[in-house]
Order: structure tokens, then sequence, then C-alpha cells
């Protein structure tokens, strides 16, 4: 297998470097990347849409259609990953690890048996392992500012770097950091398992609702003018509010798939404490 | 030879993407763990990746995002020359997305194989299903 | 509303995969429905497209409203008008017919697999109608994405093929973007008929050969075509039969749509016939693919298995009628995506039913089947008569127009590769035929057979929502094969372009 690896590449590597000899220099602005129809697109965009960042009109706009499906993909992995890993066994096992916050001691409670009412018991599996004190407390301080942050990036990414994938990104990390400096239940009495898959496929619905509501209101699909007399503003700003709505979508979706894939794939589908 | 030595080096972006690619179609074919086969798949699209940015850049001009756009349409006139070109900075967000999804999918799958064969060596696995 | 028809073949089930999602986790008793609904609006529309692009020409549809070179568009003519109907007809019939075997296998995460068979119909159907070559790619990873799920749920060997099938799809849809990525830093266009319109000035360009044969492998590496085949046998062996009869009808056949609409549309035939000057080599390549995958099958013990390896050699049918250079391997290997697509899936819904019942493709288990399933098996009789293709089902045509092209074009190696193929499905089929028929019925169970002779076993047909589509498919196999003519003449003569002769 070495040698044909060695081989395949070596040719492949071969055909690429023998046709970049014809490629336009690198970074030269006369290259016809640069002047067949990204001139439209810098000097346009503002006129078109109302959106100072280019690259987010182009993505939302522009090329909307396949930025709607890049959104599904990432759906769709996630009900993949869901249908590869999720373990559908029966919800109580036979035997359940409690342990008491304060004391430290460890309950073993059989089939059927009931805990002893009290709020400091916290389940625990087989490997369960203290977790550092400073990582926790750090963790909690800093997901707030995270999630604040991640809000801010879909918000704003009309007007600078920013937009519904990024701000998705954030915020379901503040949720996968929260299970990895604690632990996957503590994140999953946040967002339950079935609140999270319906809110993957939500944040989808938006996006392609919306282009759907054009195309009921008579345009093309994802024709955001359509949504001007819905929204009392000209043609061009409502290009602008689709934009935004559509982002809002994005976020919804990334993030709750972003969790939904980190728990499947963290527990192996079991839902236990995770990693 | 100056000549060619300098086009060598002012196009340093292309090589950089051709070797990484190699590389990562290497461990595609050569690597016998799985993990380190999906190791491999992930540099063979980030190569891709930097190839297409690669295409958007324009020298001489700054980030696709026209400046002193808060308030009204006071922009004046903008030049294509300033900023870099948008569209494979746009096409490269659907790629990484694609890469992340695939990703999390590979190592679900890799997950279920250990699961059956307690092993992610595939010769191991390949030995297993001779013997069934 | 036609206006809008374009769309509405993509975005309804876009729209029923979401919303069939959630009502798996509401109420598992609307999943079907909703998968089935926008499945046949789907069908409907696509239907309602070909015949609106037979009277009034190609159509594009603007996505966002844009003009094509800045937003996207979709591009419907004759080629994928035709392409896009079988792909819809074929989806919306199989989901009728997996209905019992996806709820008896799946039965907890119905609403996940349906979300996930209606979303690879959406990435199939995406990928024909676009006009976009990077769209294009996106939608070639949703309907990768989403087989990798369904044909992983075989279990046992299932998720190694699909980890395998993974890793090879990865590589083909990466060259794939890579080669688009070559013809944009040469055109700086991405729509394909845009691209069409600004590459002949660069016909002489190193880089636009190499973008021309890296998408080629690329897309041969997810077609199947033979060197690159490893992946395919294996992973459609181990799926469900839900998903192997949606999978292996569909997706080689869409690859080889994409390879002919980059031959005939992106880059001229005058390129990729005259100019490149590699089509013998491609050809002998499918004659390689063609004796191959014949003999290949013929080693094999498992019918499900034996079919795998027959798509492979189909594979090489197409990809050579397509690389003859001439309009009549050209309509052959058009009319065969058609065709095949058809009684592919035939035959894997037949493997289906009989799965369903017997549990199980291997050569063991079919003894006896006709007469313990006859309308089964009548319907897989008729797939195999097109497959090896007997006169008045449609696989006689598709192949007549590849053996008149082949000898049209002087290439008698492609000439002997199709007919050594047909009479290895004769064998392969007829032995089939003769375990099914004249072996008696084995009883598993190991009942009612104290008396030292074999009963007569009863009949044990699958039930009426899995029979029905079946006689459908069987039925259309045989009106296509009548009506050959007529597609032809008013689809796929107008399809390809008059350069081509």
């Amino acid at each position: 297998m070495k040698i044909i690896g060695l081989i395949v590449a070596v040719l492949t590597g071969g055909l690429l470097v023998y046709a970049a000899g014809d490629f336009p220099a690198w970074s030269d602005p006369a290259s016809p990347a640069s002047t067949y129809l990204s001139p439209h697109f810098i000097e346009k965009t503002i006129e078109e849409t109302s959106v100072p960042n280019i690259v987010t009109a182009v993505l939302a706009d522009y090329r909307g259609f396949d930025t709607m499906f890049e959104t599904t993909v990432i759906f769709s992995a996630g009900v993949a990953v869901f249908l590869l890993l999720r373990t559908s066994g029966p919800k109580t096992q036979q035997t359940r690890l409690y342990r008491h916050q304060l004391t430290g001691v460890t309950v073993r409670i059989k089939e059927g048996a009931e805990l002893p009412p009290s709020d400091n018991f916290e389940r625990i599996d087989r490997f369960w392992t203290p977790h550092d004190l400073i990582i926790k407390t750090v963790c909690r301080l800093l997901i707030p500012f995270i999630q604040l942050f991640g809000l801010y990036v879909i918000a704003h990414g009309h007007h600078s770097p920013g937009g519904g994938f990024q701000g998705g990104v954030i915020l379901g990390a503040s949720i996968i950091l929260l299970a990895i400096s604690h632990d996957l239940r503590t994140a999953i009495k946040r967002v339950a398992e079935k609140l999270d898959a319906v809110l993957c496929a939500i944040g989808v619905l938006i996006y392609a609702g919306t282009g759907a509501l054009c195309l009921l209101l008579g345009l093309n699909f994802l024709d955001y003018k359509a949504l001007a007399p819905v929204l009392h503003v000209d043609s061009i700003m409502a290009r602008s509010h689709g934009i935004l709505i559509v982002e809002i979508g994005v976020g919804v979706a990334v993030m709750f798939t972003m969790i939904w894939i980190y728990s499947n794939l963290s527990s192996g589908g079991k839902y236990n404490q995770g990693l | 030879m100056a000549d060619i030595v300098s086009t060598v080096v002012d196009n340093y972006n292309y090589w950089i993407y051709i070797t990484l690619m190699m590389i990562g179609l290497y461990a595609i074919i050569a690597k016998n763990n799985l993990v380190k086969k999906i190791v491999g798949m992930n540099i063979f699209q980030t190569a891709i990746i930097l190839f297409y940015v690669s295409i958007g850049v324009k020298r001489g001009a700054t980030i696709p995002i026209l400046e002193h756009a808060h308030g009204s349409h006071g922009y004046g006139v903008v030049h294509a020359a300033e900023y870099v070109n948008p569209l494979p900075h746009v096409l490269m967000l659907t790629a990484i997305v694609v890469g992340v999804a695939t990703l999390g999918v590979a190592l679900a799958l890799a997950i279920k194989v250990y699961n059956e064969y307690n092993t992610l060596e595939e010769d191991e696995i390949l030995a297993q299903i001779r013997e069934e | 509303m036609s206006s809008q028809y374009p769309a509405l073949i993509v975005v309804v089930p876009l729209l029923a995969g979401l919303l069939v999602f959630i009502a798996g986790w509401v109420n598992k008793k609307w999943c079907f429905p909703i998968a089935v609904a926008a499945l046949g609006i789907s069908a409907y529309s696509s239907i309602g497209l070909l015949f609106r692009v037979i009277n009034e020409g190609v159509i594009v549809y603007k996505m966002g409203g844009w003009d094509p070179p800045m937003g996207i568009s979709y591009y419907v003519d004759h080629l994928n008008g035709l392409v896009l109907a079988v792909v819809s007809v074929v989806a919306f019939l199989n989901a009728i017919a997996s209905k019992r075997s996806i709820e008896d296998e799946f039965p907890d995460n119905i609403g996940a697999f349906y979300a996930l068979y209606v979303l690879m119909v959406t990435g199939l159907l995406g990928i024909v109608v676009t006009g976009d070559a990077f769209n294009l790619y996106v939608l070639l990873e949703i309907a990768a994405l989403t087989g990798y799920g369904l044909i992983a749920m075989g279990g046992g060997r299932g998720s190694l093929s699909a980890l395998n099938y993974l890793y090879m799809g990865t590589i083909g849809a990466c060259f794939y973007l890579l080669g688009v990525g070559y013809l944009y830093i040469m055109t700086g266009s991405l729509n394909m008929v845009d691209i069409a319109r600004i590459l002949p000035d660069l016909y002489q360009s190193k880089a636009v050969m190499a973008a021309f044969i890296i998408c080629m492998v690329g897309v041969w590496i997810k077609m199947a075509f033979f060197p690159l085949h490893a992946w395919l046998p294996n992973a459609y062996t181990y799926a469900p039969s839900a998903s192997s009869s949606l999978v292996a009808p569909l997706v080689t056949k869409v690859m080889i749509y994409v390879m002919i609409r980059f031959i005939l549309t992106v880059f001229t035939p005058e390129y990729s016939f005259n100019i490149l000057a590699v089509s013998q080599p491609i050809v002998w390549l499918a004659v390689i693919a063609i004796v191959m995958g014949a003999l290949l099958a013929l080693k094999e013990r498992n019918l499900k298995k034996m079919l795998t390896y027959i798509i492979v050699a189909e594979v090489g049918y197409m990809v050579g009628g397509a690389w003859l250079g001439n309009r009549v391997g050209m309509t052959g290997a058009i009319l065969h995506i058609v065709n095949d697509a058809l009684m592919t899936l035939c035959v894997f819904m037949a493997v289906g039913n009989i799965v369903y019942k017997v549990k199980g493709a291997d050569f063991e288990n079919l003894q006896g089947l006709f007469r313990k399933m006859p309308f089964t098996m009548g319907a897989f009789v008729v797939g195999a008569m097109s497959m090896i293709g007997v006169p008045p089902t449609c696989g006689f045509f598709s192949k007549w127009y590849l053996i008149s092209g082949a000898i049209q074009a002087g290439h008698y190696g492609f000439m002997v590769a199709l007919v050594f193929s047909s009479l290895v499905n004769v064998v392969l089929f007829f032995r089939i035929f003769e375990i099914c028929y004249y072996e008696p019925f084995s009883d598993h169970h190991g009942h009612g057979d104290e008396h030292g002779h074999h009963p007569e076993p009863a009949m044990d047909e699958a039930p009426v929502t899995m029979l029905v589509p079946l006689f459908v498919i069987a039925v259309i196999l045989v009106l296509v094969g009548l009506y050959t003519g007529d597609i032809v003449n008013q689809i796929i003569d107008v399809a390809i372009p008059k350069g081509l002769v």
C-alpha cells in the first residue's frame, strides 16, 4: 500500500505542478479571478444589498442558495452521526452509581431501587474522575462572555467579520466547553437532547422557510426583495434584513448541530458523562 | 535562471498547497490506522482551502469589508482594486463546513468500527474478517 | 406555479426532510406521509418540467433573482430534464416500496432515517438540476454524507465499508472541487454555461487540461469506474435494503450525468474528443471495467453482491459509450442512464422483497423462491431480462445504440466487451433462475420435513405496498423499451450538441 500511495501521490503532484506553470502569478491584480466577477461584487454590493461586509453579502445573498445547502450539509452530518451512534437501550441501567457531593461517598442503586431524597447526589459512571476546581470555576465564569460574543458575531456580521457560521460555532463551543469542564450530563441538563435535535432542524427551516416565503410571495426562491412589503422597508433594505434572518437561522442550526455531534461522539451515543 | 527562481519563489503558495495535498493523499492511501487516514483526509481538504484562498489574494488590497460603512449611504466610489476577491472566501466557508461535517461522520463511523472489531488497525480488521 | 418547478423539485424535498425529522420526535406516524408526499410533488414537478423543456427549450431559473454569472442559476435542458424525471420517479417508487422494511429495521429512528433518505434525494436532484459548478459540489457532499449514514446502518461490515466509501468519496469530491478551482482561477467564473463561453480561448492551457483531468478522475471515483471501484461492492452489499435500492440505481448514474455534462456543456465535445485525444485509452479502460465487472460477478455467491459487480460493469458501458466520441455512442450512454437506473431499481427492489421475507440473499436462501414469491420473482425476471438485453425491455435498446456506436467508431474491443458482458449476464441470471425454480425450497425453520419428501412450499409473498411499486417499475421497463424511439428523437437527440456527429 505504501508504494501505491507514493506512486499516486507523486503522479498527482506532478500533474498539479505541471499545471501550476500556467496559473496567473500569485496575488496578481490582473488575474481572471480578480477581474471578471469580483469587481462587480466589490463595487455593487452596497448599492444592491446595503451590506458593507461583501463576504456576508455574497454568502447569504448572491450565493445564498449554496449557503442554504451548506447548512443542510451540517444538519445531515448531525442526523447521520445520531443515526449511527445513538443507542436506544433501556432508559435505566440495571445498577446506577451516585456520588454524594458533600461527603464524596459513592452510592450504588440497584435496579428498581430509589435514591434517598436529596439534592446533593450526582449521577456518575464507573470511570468517573474528580474535576479540577480551577478549571470548573474559570469555565463557569467564561461561558457567559463567550456566549455574548457569539451573539455579537452573529448580529454584527453585516459590518465586521462574522456571521451565522462563526457565531454559531462560538455559541456551540460554549456549551461544549461546559461539557468538557464539567461533564456531558451537566451540559445535557442545559440543552436536552430532543430540544437540541429539533432546534437543528428549525435552524435550517428558518433559512429554507425564508426562501420558500419569497417563492410564495411571487418571486424566485430566496429573492429577499419579496419580503419588502412584509418588513415595511424598501427592496434594498429587505435584502439586508433577509440576510440577517437567514444568518440567525444558520447560527441556530450550527450551534445546536455542533453540540449534538459532540454529545454523540464523546459518549459514543450513550449520553453518559462523556469524555 | 533568475527568472525561473523568482517565479518559483513568488508562487510559493501553489507549491505549499500541492505539498500538503500530496501528504494528505499519501496518508489516506498508505496509512494503516483508520484515524490516521481521517487525519490525512483533513489535510487533503485543508490544502484545497489554501489553494482557493490563494486565488483570492490581490497585491495591495485589504479585506473585503467596505470601510467607513456605518451610517447611511456615504461610501463614495468603491474601487475594486482596494479589496481582495470575496468569492473564494465565500466558497471556502462552504468547504470548511463540509470538512467539519465529513470529519464528524468519519469519526462516528470509526467509533462504530471500533465497537465492532475492537481495533482501528486496518490489517487487524481485515484479518478478523478473513477468519469469519 | 409551473415557472417555479425547477425550485420546487429541490426545495420541497429539502423542507420535507426537515419536517420529517421534527415529526420523528413528535409523532412517528407522520414521517412516511410527509416524505412520500414531498417526493411525489418533486416527481410531478420534474415530469412537468421535462414536458416544458420539450415544448419551450432550455429553462434558466435564477436563484435569489440574480443574473447567472453573479448568482446561482438552475439550468434545465433536455439532458438533465430527462435525468431529473428518472431520479425523482425512482426515489418516489422506492420510498413507497421500502416503507415496511424501514419500519421493521429502524423502529426507533424512523424520523432520522427518512430525513437522511429525503435529503439524499434532494442532493441527487440538486446535482442534476444545477447550472453552477460549485453548487454541484455542495450538493454532491449532501448526497455523499447522507449516503454514508444510510449505508452504514446495515450493521456488521456495513460501517467499515461505509468508512472506506467515505475516504474514497471524499477524495473524489475534493478532486472535483480542485478541478473547479482550476477552472475558476483560469476563467474567473463558476457558472457552467459562462465557463463554456470563456474556455475556447484557453484550450491550449495546461491548467485547463489539468482541470478537466482532475474533475474526470474525481467523478470516476464517485461513480466507481473500474480501477477506482473498490469501495462500491461492499458498501452496497452491506447496506440495508431501503438504502441500497436508493443508492445503487441513482448515485453512479447521477455521476455519469455529471461526466457527460462536463464533456458536452462545460467543455465542448470538440475539446474532449479532438483536442485532448484521450478517448481511446478511456474506452479501453471501460472495456476492462466491463470484462472485470462481469468476471467478478461470476465468482460471487450472494445475489446482492453479484448485482453490485454488474453495476461496475454497467458503469463501464456508459463511460465507454460517452467516450466513443460519436453521436450514437453518446445517445446510447444517455439512454442507458435512464434504463440502468430503472432496471437496477427493479432488481434491487426485488432483492429487497426477498431479503424482507427470507432474511438473506445468499444463493442458498433463494431455493424454491418461484413458488414462494411468484410475483416478486416475476418482476425480477423482467428486470433481469432488461439487464441481459432481451428486446421488448428497455435494456436491449440502449445496448443496441452502444454497439452501433462502437461499430461506427471502429472500436471493436468495446463491442466485444458489450457482447461478452451480455452473455455473462445470461449465465448469471439463469443460474439464479435455476436455483429459484428447480432447487427445492429449504425450510430454515426445520419443520414439515418429517416425511422424507419436500412439501410444496406455501406462498409467502411480500406485502402489497412492496409489490405494487415493483410491478409499476417492471411495467415502466417495458414501456420505456416500447417508447425508446420517442425518447431518443424528442429528448436525447436535442440534448446532444450539433457539433457531435
